[in-house]
């Protein structure tokens, strides 16, 4: 495999979970995490665990973004902290 | 304070970046996960189960507890945010938006007004977002049949290829999540009930646990498949991998049941009524 496709995944990856713990947005903060899902699923892909990376792209990626949406959706945006 | 966690947050970091160079090299065979259970796993799985997907086997067969009382877990998941969401129904409504179709008028009424009936005439939409676009609505409706195609797909042919009951499940219940957000909550209310959804949750850890009770009764352990082999009128092979799949189905519409129940609950505030 070459490593430059893993670098930049494994790189998102850090600067996505970063920006979903800083932003000030709730509804930024869930769309960040699903993206951050959606690359963890790539690298599992990657190193080969197929089954993990499915369930990733499934339930990080697909329904918990619901999930986080729709929690955002029926409480409020911003942040107190 | 922020500046203190801030120092503990690196140091617990700095700890596990410490940790990991004591972890054996990526694939390496030497290692000690590689060198107990998976080569027994690798060797034996097809003579076993006859399943030619390891994962699926070691999920559902050799390690069948796990797998149950992960499905007990994510049951337990959905009720609990039953009991903590759920509200009653009031008996006199809140404020609620109608569209007359035939003027394009939208109604308002107020705490306690008396309300249309759901005709021709008149369709009741939500109060606080209205997302109504006729080509969203209908390609949904569209792509729904297909997804959950796929998901059965998935389903069943765990075996062979990844996929299983669960990703299947979460397919499923994605399927009618998309079909709750492109019409709207109460239209999906309409085709899979809340009792349903719950009633779900339970018959698919009961059919994974009755499984398990099955092989019992046979005479063989708990979870041992190869017991089914009596009732099947096949092999112990065979017989183990359609005891995986009986498995399969169990956790699909467990986690089915526990996704559906979760949204319909998180998305309507417990209420029941207006959705995302």
């Amino acid at each position: 495999m070459n490593w430059q496709i893993e670098f930049i995944i494994l790189t998102m990856v850090i600067i996505l979970g970063i920006g979903a713990i800083t932003v000030k947005d709730l509804l930024g903060a869930g769309i960040l995490f699903g993206a951050y899902s959606f690359m963890m699923c790539l690298l599992w892909a990657i190193m080969g665990a197929v089954d993990v990376a499915f369930t990733e792209a499934s339930v990080g990626a697909g329904v918990s973004t619901v999930f986080f949406i729709s929690a955002v959706f029926r409480t409020t945006r911003g942040t107190k902290d | 304070m922020k500046a203190f966690a801030l120092i503990i947050v690196i140091l617990c970091a700095g700890l596990l970046i410490y940790g990991t160079s004591d972890f054996p090299p990526w694939s390496d065979p030497e290692s000690p996960a590689s060198t107990h259970v998976s080569p027994y796993y690798i060797e034996h799985t097809i003579e076993d189960t006859s399943v030619p997907n390891i994962v699926t086997s070691v999920l559902a067969d050799y390690r069948g507890f796990d797998t149950m009382f992960e499905t007990i877990v994510i049951f337990t998941a959905g009720i609990a945010c039953f009991f903590l969401l759920r509200v009653t129904k009031r008996e006199d409504h809140e404020s609620r938006l109608y569209h007359h179709l035939v003027t394009g008028v939208t109604l308002r009424i107020k705490e306690g007004g008396k309300l249309p009936d759901e005709s021709e005439e008149f369709r009741r939409v939500d109060t606080e977002w209205v997302p109504y676009s006729l080509i969203i609505k209908i390609t949904c409706r569209l792509i729904v049949p297909f997804i959950m195609l796929f998901a059965l797909y998935v389903i069943a042919h765990g075996h062979h290829s990844p996929g299983g009951g669960f990703q299947g499940g979460v397919i499923i219940g994605a399927a009618m999540i998309l079909f709750a957000i492109s019409n709207d909550l109460r239209a999906a209310i309409l085709r899979l009930s809340e009792k349903m959804a719950t009633f779900f949750c339970s018959a698919g850890v009961f059919i994974y646990a009755g499984t398990g009770l099955l092989c019992l009764l046979l005479g063989l352990n708990f979870l041992d498949y190869g017991a089914l082999a009596k009732i099947l009128f096949t092999d112990p092979v065979t017989a183990r991998s359609h005891g995986i799949l009986a498995v399969e189905i169990g956790v699909g519409i467990a986690v089915m049941g526990v996704v559906v129940s979760i949204y319909y609950n998180l998305s309507s505030a417990g209420k029941h009524d207006e959705g995302l």
